[in-house]
């Protein structure tokens, strides 16, 4: 907005500029490569346009019309928030992602703080654990809190009569698929903070509670509100929890679905998206302001924080971190071994029988290939389109507004929950008039919208990655004639090769484990494994759901291994120049 | 393999190489062997057995299969109406395919040897619109271990299970996304009328522990005792008896719902020969054998033998209402939303 | 001393003597104006720094003269060849920024052969082409190092290679001796100042550090808030400032009141100074700022009756190592009403000579040929 507003006044005092003086003013003339730059990002720019902004629009579209396509005004809306049974999704909604984001962030802030300030052992092994629900897609939980405390369950007791089906489970299940995500942002907002105000305040013999309060805490303000915005977002768009283990109880998410697919009702489907649209745009909009608020903070000279030992206090958060890491792990290892029960609670021999999906629902063996092989296309084509994308925005010369627009388009996509990316895109592609109608039904527009649902956090990557860089290497390679794209094959993507591996890794186990767009765009040729764990536990077949949900665990754990391996052995061969 | 290494190009080029690689690349496959994109409801594990015993007779059409649950389908289909992806629909209740023709979105095909099937397993309309397969009846999955556990009483009647003592104890399908669940819903509304049948619903309604997505579900849980008591389906309650669940067959004494799954084409498809040889294969005795594996009930008359663990097809047939389909297709829309202001939503969990 | 009238700029020549000509550039950020109508010519083979402080202009108008950011009027002419338009790719330039800008995951030869690569030159006149040019900034042994192998000199002598490797008819430094530390600094000056000699050629450096400028440019441009101040040799830049911003920007400068009372006289308190060096042009009456050189103040103890000298108290004497700075208090002179004091470099010499310390009298005095005068603020 501002530099939109910046780039305005710089138009209008060029023009004023002309204008006193009575002469022309100069029109640079574009080089080869400025053009092909600048096509490029119009070309990806479009890209966005026809994969996020139309489907969008045609969403929107859609809630304002009735059955026959007539434009009929708000009528859905108030036919919506008429009804008071679907009138309590919201509150059900909003009270669920409250109660998961309070849980999730006093957990996960005690274990950032434990992994950033305490001197506790085994500190790498606890970020690890932390970081294991990413791999898995997050039905994944819920599954295994039926096995723990669902009727037949192995600890029902411990809910002394209460169902985990219901508000129950889907907070339990929400704080454990979102409590990496605020694990990331708390530790880094940990990490940044100032040893002198540490220092400044125990000279002047401030306790450590104090401290915490008077210090650590306002420190670290800006990553938790940041993380709690994430969080609130993640549960209140999630699909995948409270359809596994909802029960009756309808959240925002289900309604859409049973909106669509249960009553057929996709107008009013439409209505719940953009309902849903409302949250995850408030949470999108602080998050951007808090964002910049925290890069201010940073740009201060600090120093940067070492833990002193502390027996107590390490044993303390030693303790805190078993306990939740614990947690985590045990609710895989249920998954685990609940895949391979042979016919719980009456058979508890072990076998792979949960593992022949060729007999369930869901699509069978072929649904874990054709996931590997969406996952490896929306790393491949994703990465390259992203890395591409931010390189013009960020690298470009001239074409300033061009580039904001673009800048926007790329950070949209956050905003966006993937359940009503998916609903936008049946109503956008399935249309016979649309030149992209082709799409529907493919591999294709999977790969295509995955790479959408996950743009935003990719391009960030890399913007962040390629600002790192000398701004003067394009001026160099530009004084040198040296076309932008052999400077960009053989200096930017070589230097930036750790984000660029970033961006795949992420978008690869993104696809494995996303349900929420896909749901909705899948066909018989491309089931895909996520689909298939909501499909078997659908259809009851609960171990098999886990079995194939552990699949995609081992999957992305492999994947991630291999990437670290490899980032390793290319850091040796092409990253040499990093040592000195 | 073939098929296997073509279907990949085909994805490559989808995902690559645009609109021209991947026009010629399914034209290419147009002419050695024809893809029928085939909507169904049937469970799974039966899908497997009847594409093998299809293309034993035709090697040449290749069947890709879109399943999910009966309502899922049926909006799949309604969704696509401007631009259908199936080919063929086989296997989806005969409410739904009512529905969609009522749309005008099937095409009339009278399969070779339809006069063989029963005359209530087929539209009537001439050439039929949509011809049936086989029939299934709803059916109460009761978990022995559990109700002994538990003290519950056999249930004998659809009245027995309002009896607070089965609270939370019950778990039967959503009828918005089950066909199973819209039979049985219907079923009470036809035995029982209007009101009397909202009324049961309502009292049944406070013993549900969970309506689940699909039909198949409440049996499985039964059989694994999450819930004692699960509303299925006659097949899928037998089979999960024969996987060595500890579960008893309950037929109410009312009556039970029951739903045909029939097959149609879908009007522009333009595969329509090999369209239509999969419903003359749908029609025929072999067919009609293979369902009888599953489905105590099938279209063609005389064949069917008994299920294992099932009573014989006669008895069945016996206990089965007397299903008006007519006024199930039309008045679905407002079945579904009736029920779902009733007992969709509800802001607090059950104990 | 040289009292050259300093080079106008040449706007009425437009033969092209210049191999570098600027003609009216202007260059506006909104409403701020970066560059304000800037009109220069540079002759072939001349090393020209650009002097001024931060926001003054200096790398707008270098980064304009690269293509960098293009001017919003105004025309650049190289080489007599209108430029003005033209994209960096499409200009005859090689250029060296501060920050070196290395390509981090190349060697020191693929930085090096980096340009010339794109010339489809065969590979054996590259290398030696590279091996030539390793030899000229003297790391004939560095070339297969990355370049965070190399201390920030060496960096930055490798990044002058670059630019140098494709022979290139204008060769831009953006401050490139500012990232490095003192010592290192004041050698690479050197350095860059002969290979400049050497090779010929025509080389423009931006530049904060006026003792960078003093020394290594045959012409200096002094810039400030977007407007070229002067242009000159060192010596006239420093001896004969045309302003008081530079006067004052470059070396340090009293700045003492006075008045005109007729031409070539300044009264200054009860002395009436004589100005060798005219008095700027204004009308007797005229309220004006008399600017003189510290190291321009001489000491009249031995000589009173002197002209141009006037009564002075030492307040405070500051050892600078070869010298002493004193704080002086003129009495009676407005400067001492308005408690302003000037600043006298004395030598080590005189201050044991003559015993000078903290609060004595002594008179002094300003040679007539040392004084500037300028408008009064």
């Amino acid at each position: 907005m501002t530099q939109a507003t910046i780039d305005a006044t710089i138009a209008r005092g060029a023009a004023q500029g002309v204008a006193r003086r009575g002469g022309r003013g100069v029109k640079p003339k574009l080089g080869r490569d400025d053009w092909i730059m600048r096509s490029a990002m119009v070309l990806i720019a479009a890209f966005l346009v026809v994969a996020l902004v139309l489907p969008l629009y045609t969403m929107l579209s859609k809630s304002v019309q009735d059955k026959a396509g007539e434009f009929i005004g708000l009528t859905n809306y108030a036919q919506y928030f008429g009804t008071p049974a679907l009138f309590a999704s919201i509150y059900n909604s909003l009270f669920v992602a409250v109660i998961s984001t309070v849980v999730t962030i006093s957990l996960a802030f005690f274990y950032a703080y434990a992994l950033t300030r305490s001197c506790m052992p085994g500190r790498s092994l606890f970020r690890g654990i932390a970081l294991i629900p990413i791999l898995a897609p997050s039905l994944l939980p819920g599954i295994s809190l039926v096995y723990l405390f669902g009727n037949q369950g192995m600890l029902k007791e411990l809910l002394f009569g209460h169902s985990i089906y219901g508000p129950i489970g889907i907070v339990m299940a929400s704080v454990f698929f979102t409590f990496p995500h605020a694990l990331m942002i708390l530790v880094t907002a940990l990490s940044i903070s100032d040893a002198r105000l540490y220092e400044a305040a125990t000279a002047l013999r401030a306790s450590r509670m104090r401290i915490f309060f008077t210090v650590t805490l306002p420190a670290a303000k800006y990553g938790l509100i940041s993380a709690a915005f994430v969080v609130f977002t993640l549960v209140i768009t999630d699909f995948g929890v409270p359809k596994v283990i909802g029960g009756q109880y309808d959240v925002l998410a289900t309604d859409i679905y049973k909106q669509v697919i249960g009553q057929q009702n996709f107008e009013m489907g439409a209505v719940v998206s953009v309902v849903l649209l409302i949250p995850a745009v408030i949470a999108f909009i602080v998050d951007r302001i808090i964002q910049r608020r925290q890069v201010a903070q940073l740009s201060a000279r600090a120093v940067p924080l070492e833990p002193k030992p502390s027996r107590r206090f390490d044993a303390t958060m030693l303790a805190f971190c078993a306990v939740v890491g614990f947690l985590i792990v045990g609710i895989l290892g249920v998954a685990m071994f609940a895949s391979l029960i042979t016919y719980w609670p009456y058979d508890l021999s072990l076998s792979f029988r949960n593992y022949r999906f060729d007999l369930m629902d869901g699509g069978g063996w072929e649904s874990y290939w054709n996931s590997i092989e969406m996952a490896s296309w929306a790393a491949l084509i994703g990465t390259a389109v992203i890395f591409c994308g931010a390189y013009f925005v960020e690298k470009g010369r001239g074409f300033a507004a061009g580039r904001v627009l673009f800048q926007l388009l790329a950070i949209l996509p956050l905003a966006v929950p993937g359940l009503v990316l998916g609903l936008a895109y049946i109503f956008f592609f399935n249309k016979p008039t649309n030149p992209f109608n082709f799409l529907y039904g493919t591999m294709a527009i999977l790969v295509i919208s995955t790479i959408v649902h996950f743009y935003t956090v990719s391009h960030l990557t890399a913007v962040t990655a390629l600002k790192q860089m000398d701004p003067e290497f394009e001026a160099v390679s530009a004084s040198l004639k040296a076309p932008f794209y052999k400077t960009f094959w053989r200096v930017t993507v070589p230097v930036c090769m750790p984000a660029i591996l970033d961006i795949s890794i992420y978008l690869f186990v993104n696809a494995m484990t996303t349900v929420s767009a896909v749901v909705f765009l899948y066909s018989a040729d491309t089931t895909l494994a996520s689909v298939a764990v909501l499909n078997m536990d659908d259809a009851g077949d609960i171990a098999p759901a886990a079995a194939m949900a552990m699949m995609i665990v081992y999957t992305s754990a492999a994947v991630r291994l291999v990437h670290a391996l490899a980032t390793r052995g290319l850091a040796r061969r092409t990253q040499a120049w990093r040592r000195r | 393999m073939r098929t296997i290494r073509m279907k990949t190009a085909k994805r490559l080029a989808g995902s690559f190489l645009g609109i021209l690689a991947a026009t010629g690349l399914s034209v290419g496959i147009a002419n050695a062997d024809t893809e029928l994109t085939v909507y169904t409801a049937f469970e799974a594990d039966q899908l497997k057995e009847y594409q093998q015993a299809f293309n034993k007779a035709h090697p040449d059409i290749t069947i890709n299969w879109v399943r999910d649950s009966t309502g899922i389908v049926t909006a799949k289909l309604l969704a696509e109406k401007e631009n259908p992806q199936a080919d063929v629909v086989w296997g989806l209740a005969a409410t739904s395919l009512m529905l969609l023709n009522d749309q005008g979105m099937l095409e009339p095909y009278a399969p070779k040897g339809v006069e063989k099937l029963s005359p209530k397993f087929r539209d009537s309309a001439n050439p039929p619109s949509w011809v049936g397969q086989d029939a299934y009846a709803a059916g109460i999955a009761f978990n022995i271990y559990e109700a002994e556990a538990k003290k519950l009483p056999k249930p004998t009647s659809w009245g027995d299970l309002t009896k607070p003592v089965y609270k939370g104890s019950i778990v039967m399908p959503n009828p918005n996304s089950s066909g199973t669940g819209f039979l049985m819903v219907s079923s009470w509304l036809q035995l029982f009328g209007e009101e009397k049948g909202w009324a049961f619903m309502d009292a049944l309604h406070e013993n549900i522990g969970v309506y689940t997505h699909s039909g198949s579900k409440p049996a499985k849980m039964a059989g694994s005792g999450e819930f004692p008591i699960g509303f299925s389906f006659d097949y899928r309650i037998a089979a999960e008896k024969s996987k060595g669940a500890p579960l008893e067959v309950i037929f109410p004494s009312e009556g039970l719902g029951w739903e045909l799954e029939a097959g149609a084409l879908i009007k522009g498809t333009d595969k329509l020969e090999a369209a239509q040889t999969l419903l003359d294969w749908a029609a025929s005795r072999e067919a009609n054998e293979l369902y009888n594996q599953n489905f105590a009930l099938v279209a063609m008359p005389g064949i069917a033998k008994p299920v294992e663990n099932l009573p014989p097809p006669d008895k069945l047939e016996a206990m089965l209402i007397d299903n008006d389909f007519t006024w199930a297709a039309q008045n679905r829309d407002r079945i579904l939303s009736e029920w779902q202001k009733r007992y969709g939503v509800k802001s607090e969990p059950k104990e | 001393m040289t009292m050259t009238t300093m080079n106008p700029p040449q706007t009425d020549d437009l033969s092209g003597a210049g191999y570098l000509r600027i003609e009216n550039l202007s260059k506006m950020f909104g409403v701020f104006a970066a560059l304000k109508s800037i009109s220069l010519e540079i002759r072939e083979g001349e090393f020209v720094c650009f002097l001024g402080p931060s926001g003054c202009g200096k790398t707008t108008l270098l980064r304009a003269i690269a293509g960098l950011d293009i001017q919003t009027n105004g025309s650049i002419f190289q080489a007599g060849r209108d430029i003005s338009r033209l994209p960096p790719s499409e200009r005859d330039f090689g250029i060296v920024f501060q920050s070196y800008a290395l390509f981090p995951n190349l060697t020191v030869s693929k930085n090096i052969a980096y340009g010339l690569e794109s010339r489809r030159m065969p590979r054996a006149a590259i290398a030696a082409r590279v091996m030539e040019l390793l030899q000229l900034v003297g790391l004939p042994d560095s070339g297969e190092k990355y370049p965070s192998q190399l201390s920030g000199g060496q960096q930055q002598r490798v990044a002058l290679a670059r630019a140098l490797a494709t022979s290139p008819g204008l060769l831009l430094l953006d401050e490139p001796l500012s990232a490095l530390d003192a010592r290192v600094r004041v050698h690479l000056r050197h350095e860059i100042k002969h290979l400049q000699r050497r090779l010929g050629i025509t080389t423009i450096m931006v530049t904060h550090d006026q003792e960078e400028a003093l020394t290594m440019a045959d012409r200096i441009v002094v810039m400030n808030h977007g407007v070229i101040e002067q242009v000159g040799t060192a010596t006239e830049i420093y001896r004969d400032p045309a302003s008081a911003f530079v006067a004052d920007f470059i070396g340090t400068m009293n700045f003492l009141p006075g008045v005109v009372t007729r031409p070539g006289r300044v009264a200054f308190g009860g002395v009436e100074l004589d100005c060798a060096g005219g008095v700027n042009g204004f009308a007797a009456g005229t309220p004006v700022t008399i600017a003189v050189r510290p190291e321009d103040v001489s000491i009249r103890n031995i000589d009173g009756s002197k002209s141009n000298s006037f009564a002075a108290q030492i307040l405070e004497m500051e050892f600078l190592g070869s010298f002493y700075r004193g704080t002086l208090i003129a009495a009676g002179t407005p400067a001492d009403a308005a408690g302003e004091t000037l600043t006298a470099d004395f030598s080590i010499n005189a201050v044991r000579d003559l015993g000078l310390a903290d609060g004595m009298s002594l008179s002094i005095a300003f040679p007539p040929d040392c004084i500037r005068v300028f408008e009064r603020q």
